[in-house]
């Protein structure tokens, strides 16, 4: 179970690197276009290819996981704050799951 | 002065409230997730303490679930966390070039998306103890959510920790989806990353390849065809 220890600290040496080498050594503005803009998708990419298809198997059945996912998707697409959206694709899928063991 | 006043720290703690309790809720999930794969309550609040961020934890988890290399955490922690970079440069332009290494060590503990834009979007000038307020106030709420979540994991009924497992994923859906109305180009940015994810999970051979670094290989990807098809203009890069 040490090695959990190390997985730790390993992440977190490695994300402080990423945070603290920029903010301590470059004062000037990336002048590349491409690393601006490969940096800016980055974050939209990353949080796409995780959660999809991962969210199917969210939860223990597929179809209140897509009731989620739907429900996520409306909520977020009319700019419903993060608090929302999660609570509202968690109480959808939860109200799935009451019909489905009733079934 | 260049520090800023104890005032400056207390508007700090009070712009984060709002990030304080998002955090809550998120790394309630965190905990629970980290509790599912035997992570204790005292791991997995040391991972959030030392890393406050969602992403990279939730998949890390992943990795350290089925005892996976060194290495592939390292690479998948430095792409998924690869953003943090862009937001520290801008970060060291706002800061006075007086502000010191030492508090600039210090700030960049709590680059997150939302820290950094809270302070990146404070007006006027941005001083140490304004982000150190920021900092505390919504690394409370990470590390005490990661603490309940781990507890709640171990004690919740298993219906009811199955549906919180769709909160983290609601999050990513409320980050990313609004900005999509804005933009074709992150529109297409991400519904061909989710369509590349889907295809590297289930085509064979492909699907051989592990959930971190098939992640990896859809950023960069993804990304980077963006990046060539569609850069983004000058202006645009300051209102993220």
């Amino acid at each position: 179970m040490n090695k959990i220890y190390l997985y730790i600290i390993l992440m977190a040496v490695v994300t402080y690197l990423i945070r603290a080498l920029p903010l301590t050594l470059i004062r000037k503005n990336i002048k590349s276009r491409f690393i601006r803009s490969f940096l800016f998708y980055v974050p939209y990419a990353t949080l796409a290819a995780m959660t999809f298809p991962a969210i199917l198997s969210a939860t223990d059945y597929l179809a209140s996981s897509l009731a989620g996912f739907a429900v996520a998707l409306i909520l977020a697409f009319n700019k419903r704050s993060l608090l929302t959206v999660a609570g509202c694709a968690c109480a959808a899928a939860f109200v799935v799951e009451i019909f489905l063991r009733m079934a | 002065m260049k520090v800023g006043s104890i005032d400056e720290f207390k508007q700090g703690c009070k712009h984060a409230v709002p990030v304080c309790l998002g955090y809550l809720a998120v790394s309630f999930a965190f905990g629970i997730e980290a509790s599912k794969i035997g992570m204790t309550t005292f791991q997995a609040a040391m991972t959030s303490l030392l890393n406050v961020t969602s992403a990279g934890q939730f998949s890390a988890l992943e990795v350290i679930a089925r005892n996976g290399s060194f290495v592939e955490l390292a690479v998948l922690q430095f792409i998924i966390n690869l953003r943090y970079m862009l937001m520290s440069t801008a970060l060291s332009q706002k800061l006075k070039p007086e502000v010191s290494v030492g508090h600039r060590l210090a700030i960049s503990y709590g680059v997150t998306d939302e820290i950094f834009a809270l302070s990146f979007f404070r007006k006027g000038e941005l001083y140490p103890l304004y982000s150190y307020g920021l900092i505390v106030t919504s690394v409370l709420g990470w590390v005490t959510g990661t603490i309940l979540g781990s507890v709640a994991g171990q004690l919740l009924p298993e219906r009811l920790i199955s549906c919180l497992g769709l909160a983290i994923y609601g999050m990513f859906i409320a980050i990313i989806i609004p900005d999509t109305r804005k933009s074709r180009a992150l529109l297409t940015v991400v519904v061909s990353a989710m369509l590349l994810s889907t295809i590297f999970t289930y085509a064979p051979v492909l699907k051989l390849i592990s959930g971190g670094f098939r992640i990896i290989i859809v950023t960069v990807v993804v990304a980077a065809l963006a990046a060539l098809i569609c850069p983004r203009q000058d202006e645009e890069g300051s209102d993220e």
